[in-house]
């Protein structure tokens, strides 16, 4: 059982917790020795392990660079099934079935603009996940760089106006203030 | 200017609101996906007959100049059920020529499932690997086309039909008056 060993852990005073006794991620102690310190990188490295993506062994083409490409198709189109995922990402039924598709035009000797074309063609714009550059799609692309424009040079008209109008220097003390000065000081 | 930048924040919200607003009355579904099939030839249609000892589905069948209603099911599919009466009735009472194509749908789960609710299709595929589907922009099941009689898509429903798209598109469609 890797598993249950994996999860011996070794308290902060040392002593050992038994299999299967799992504790809140108890950090490696000197007292805990060189072989739990490797226990430890390892369980760390399985924490910290990244998503695996929903292609299938079964789908996975022999020709290496066929397979990256279509790896590539795969994370720019859109699962039309799950709002913000890839297809590689997802494990929708149709998103599968748009995985196979990508691979058998690539088999077949399309190129990649030809997929995107294909896809564009069943689902619409929306199966692209980076959205193209049209007269519909004008705010979105711009929209953001434009307030940043409007917004930087309010604030440098801001800056400029204030630079231009100095604060006055104030005036100074008459005779009641300062003797109220005076008092205030001497407290 | 001063003036100007105490109605900002006014003329912010007032914007909102009227999107808000707008959003709220227009009907306009933000999850929709859309689809382009509207308005553009039915895609090919090439398909083994669901139900044993019938010709299979061609393109022939969806240009017959005369409207046809393309059903998209599948008997593991729970909206599926929900739209099924409708379609009875629509095949039954109406006399519409409905096509329906059972998506990774397995014929011995499809043929039980027609039989026990009653079968309201004239022709019936079988569409096993979802290759057809994907020909068609389907995103699941239930998805139902409405095709005019030289073979446009006139309508995509995405989801399963209910009583106000049979009575206010549907039916409208079959009798001529949607185009």
């Amino acid at each position: 059982m890797i598993g249950a060993r994996l999860f011996m852990f070794l308290s902060p005073l040392g002593e050992r917790l038994g299999e299967g006794v799992r504790r809140p991620l108890t950090l490696p102690l000197p007292l805990a020795g060189e072989r739990s310190l490797r226990r430890m990188l390892c369980l760390l490295v399985l924490l910290f392990a990244l998503p695996a993506l929903a292609v299938e062994p079964a789908e996975v083409l022999q020709d290496r660079a066929l397979e990256t490409r279509a790896r590539e198709i795969g994370r720019s189109l859109r699962c039309v099934v799950c709002q913000n995922q890839s297809i590689d990402d997802s494990s929708a039924e149709v998103a599968r079935d748009m995985r196979r598709a990508v691979r058998e035009r690539l088999t077949a000797g399309d190129s990649d603009g030809d997929i995107f074309a294909f896809m564009v063609a069943r689902y619409g714009d929306y199966v692209l996940l980076k959205p193209p550059f049209r007269a519909g799609t004008l705010v979105l692309w711009l929209g953001a760089p434009l307030l940043l424009l409007v917004a930087g040079g309010a604030l440098l008209v801001a800056a400029r106006r204030s630079r231009a109008q100095p604060v006055a220097a104030p005036k100074p003390l008459d005779e009641e203030e300062r003797r109220r000065l005076d008092a205030l000081l001497k407290d | 200017m001063r003036r100007l930048l105490f109605v900002l924040p006014l003329l912010t919200l007032a914007l909102m609101a009227g999107f808000f607003a707008w959003s709220l009355t227009s009907g306009r579904d933000p999850a929709s996906i859309g689809s382009v099939a509207a308005g553009r030839p039915a895609p090919k249609l090439d398909l083994p007959a669901l139900r044993p000892g019938d010709p299979p589905l061609t393109d022939a069948d969806l240009r017959t100049g005369k409207p046809v209603i393309v059903n998209f099911f599948a008997s593991w599919c729970t909206p599926c059920l929900a739209e099924h009466p409708l379609f009875t009735r629509l095949g039954e009472r109406e006399g519409a020529a409905i096509v329906g194509i059972a998506w990774k749908n397995k014929r011995d789960d499809a043929l039980p499932w027609l039989k026990k609710l009653g079968d309201p299709y004239k022709l019936a595929g079988l569409d096993l690997d979802g290759k057809t589907g994907l020909d068609w922009g389907l995103s699941g099941v239930p998805e139902t086309y409405l095709i005019d009689g030289s073979g446009i898509v006139r309508r995509h429903f995405r989801g399963p039909i209910t009583e106000r798209d049979l009575n206010e598109t549907i039916l409208p469609f079959l009798k001529g008056a949607v185009k």
